[in-house]
């Protein structure tokens, strides 16, 4: 068993979890960490840069990321990544609410004790 | 302490979900209230597509059976019932509660509407700015189903203080419906942006029912849930000290703890230092959460500014038609033959010159990720799926293209590769949406109220 203090690269819905929520053409998703300590982790690792890339074949036009330290969470603002929004896209999921998941797939480097489920991750940070 | 619940999240939530709330509200005693927030973006087209067909609907079309199990336990505990129910026709919607009243002996209950969200025919929309998050939709000269102004929640505490037992609005703020029985209880003033913004926050937390219990949540062995098949609906306290709490009615499942909780406080939300409601200008920026108990959480540091000048508005358009077809594969080599059928529909499409946009999915591969060009389907090199359903969906103005298109994918029962079966395909009428700003001087809220008897 490795050192709880080890990084590892897990996806980010190992140490977070989130909700997206849309308006028009634009989504909101939120990424919370289950402990606080990975807040700050996170936030030097989930730029806005990265989160666009992500969205860059919906041809997402800009992100913008809101911080909210009192929660230890994130919202994420994405423009223009749901192809008309829920009443102009030929996307089954026209909300854009299974995006969140998406977001929660980007890898992040993290100790292990900052987990949610330490014990399915093994050494090399795959379930 | 006053509590107010919530009934329902959207048209389409789970009717049996109000029955608890006021069972509890009804436990726990004191003054209480219950919204229902049913009326989404484009709900208010598809209720007046609907009032086209049959001028007497047009409103919530479950509207009987979210009432029928909860009417005669709120009106005998005087629990206010809010909600925007009254969709494209709030006369409809009285006469439909109207009517549940008299059957259930109820023939004096006063039932109140809030008209006037409708202002088809009293602005111009090509002099109204376009909202922001809307800019980049082109709507060009398409035919408007519906135009309804976000109403504030000050139409609803007039109706609940000329004695309103249930009120039936149109389009207003969502959190509006669960502000206004809070004004009305406490006398809050027009201009108390902290305490409008306390009472939209308890709306903006609770308007969407469970996903502030448990719904849209939970994530096994990640965020379990106890019963997730009956998820009970949210209510909140609050104080006249401006103390707030949130919880869930009793003897069901669902959780209410800081996670949910912070998952809805941002849902929705673009900038949490303003998010803009019809009545107040709400700041989360300085908000912090408290586990009190079980399934009981303290919401605190809500502050509120000035609300905005202009009213939003979402105008509705007629859209053209979406066709779809699926068909599956399975098996040995199912990938290529799902490939295969993408590729020949398309063709299909071309050969055939027919006026339409369309895009082909793989559900077992990438089913809502993906894009309209099939980035994420085309370049995926992973394990083969044991099993694929191919879908095609198409948009166009002209019913006859889109139906066409959608019957190639039909067409491949036979034509197809080997192995393809279960093909559905179904048209529906689209309804594209653009919302702009409205001056307030131009939308002009409309209260009635009158006994059941009186609505029939």
């Amino acid at each position: 068993m490795a050192d709880l203090d080890d990084l590892v690269t897990v996806p980010l819905h190992a140490v977070a979890h989130g909700r997206a929520g849309d308006k028009g053409n634009r989504l909101n998703i939120s990424v919370i960490p289950y402990e606080a300590e990975a807040y700050a982790l996170l936030a030097a690792q989930l730029t806005p840069a990265r989160v666009l890339a992500l969205f860059a074949h919906r041809r997402a036009a800009k992100v913008t990321r809101y911080d909210l330290p009192l929660l230890h969470a994130f919202n994420f603002v994405i423009d223009d990544v749901l192809e008309g929004g829920v009443n102009g896209s030929l996307n089954l999921d026209g909300h854009g609410k299974t995006n969140s998941f998406r977001l929660l797939s980007l890898p992040v480097e993290m100790p292990r004790r900052l987990l949610r489920a330490p014990q399915r991750i093994g050494a090399d940070g795959q379930a | 302490m006053f509590r107010i619940g919530n009934g329902a999240g959207f048209s389409g939530d789970r009717i049996d979900a109000a029955g608890p709330v006021v069972d509890t509200l009804i436990a726990r005693g004191g003054p209480a209230a219950i919204f229902f927030e049913v009326l989404g973006e484009r709900t208010v087209a598809l209720a007046q597509l609907e009032k086209r067909r049959d001028p007497a609907r047009g409103y919530e079309p479950m509207l009987e059976r979210l009432l029928e199990p909860i009417l005669v336990k709120c009106a005998r505990h005087g629990i206010a019932i809010v909600g925007n129910f009254g969709a494209a026709n709030p006369p409809g919607a009285a006469r439909a509660i109207a009517r549940l009243a008299e059957g259930l002996g109820l023939g004096d209950l006063r039932i109140a509407i809030v008209e006037g969200d409708d202002i088809r025919d009293g602005v111009d929309l090509a002099r109204l700015e376009v909202y922001a998050a809307d800019a980049a939709l082109d709507q060009g000269a398409s035919a408007i189903v519906s135009a309804n102004a976000y109403l504030n929640a000050q139409p609803i505490v007039e109706a609940l203080r000329a004695g309103a037992q249930v009120v039936a609005t149109g389009r207003c703020g969502d959190p509006s419906l669960a502000l206004a029985p809070l004004i009305h209880h406490y006398g809050w003033e027009e201009n108390d942006w902290d305490r409008l913004a306390l009472g939209s926050a308890v709306g903006h937390l609770l308007e969407c029912g469970s996903q502030l219990t448990g719904g849209v949540y939970y994530d096994p062995g990640y965020k379990d849930i106890p019963d997730p098949a009956n998820i009970g609906f949210p209510i909140a306290e609050v104080g006249a000290d401006g103390r707030m709490f949130v919880g869930k009615a009793d003897a069901t499942g669902g959780v209410v703890n800081l996670q949910v909780v912070k998952e809805q406080l941002i849902y929705e939300v673009h900038d949490p230092a303003n998010y803009i409601t019809p009545d107040v200008t709400l700041d989360f920026s300085g908000v912090s959460l408290r586990q009190d108990g079980a399934d009981r959480v303290e919401v605190m540091g809500v502050r509120g500014k000035p609300a905005p000048e202009r009213l939003k508005a979402t105008v509705c358009f007629e859209g053209g038609w979406l066709g779809e077809g699926e068909i599956s594969v399975a098996g040995p080599n199912c990938l290529a033959r799902a490939k295969s059928i993408a590729e020949v529909l398309l063709e299909r499409l071309r050969r055939r010159k027919l006026k339409v946009q369309s895009r082909v999915d793989l559900i077992g591969v990438a089913s809502v990720h993906d894009d309209d060009s099939g980035t994420l389907w085309r370049s995926y090199s992973g394990p083969e799926p044991a099993d694929i359903r191919v879908r095609l969906a198409v948009a166009g103005s002209a019913h006859d293209d889109v139906d066409q298109a959608a019957r190639e994918v039909l067409a491949l029962l036979c034509c197809g590769p080997a192995g393809s079966g279960g093909a559905r395909w179904r048209t529906t009428q689209r309804i594209r949406t653009q919302s702009y700003l409205v001056p307030r001087a131009s939308v002009h809220p409309r209260v009635s109220v009158k006994p059941a008897g009186d609505w029939l």
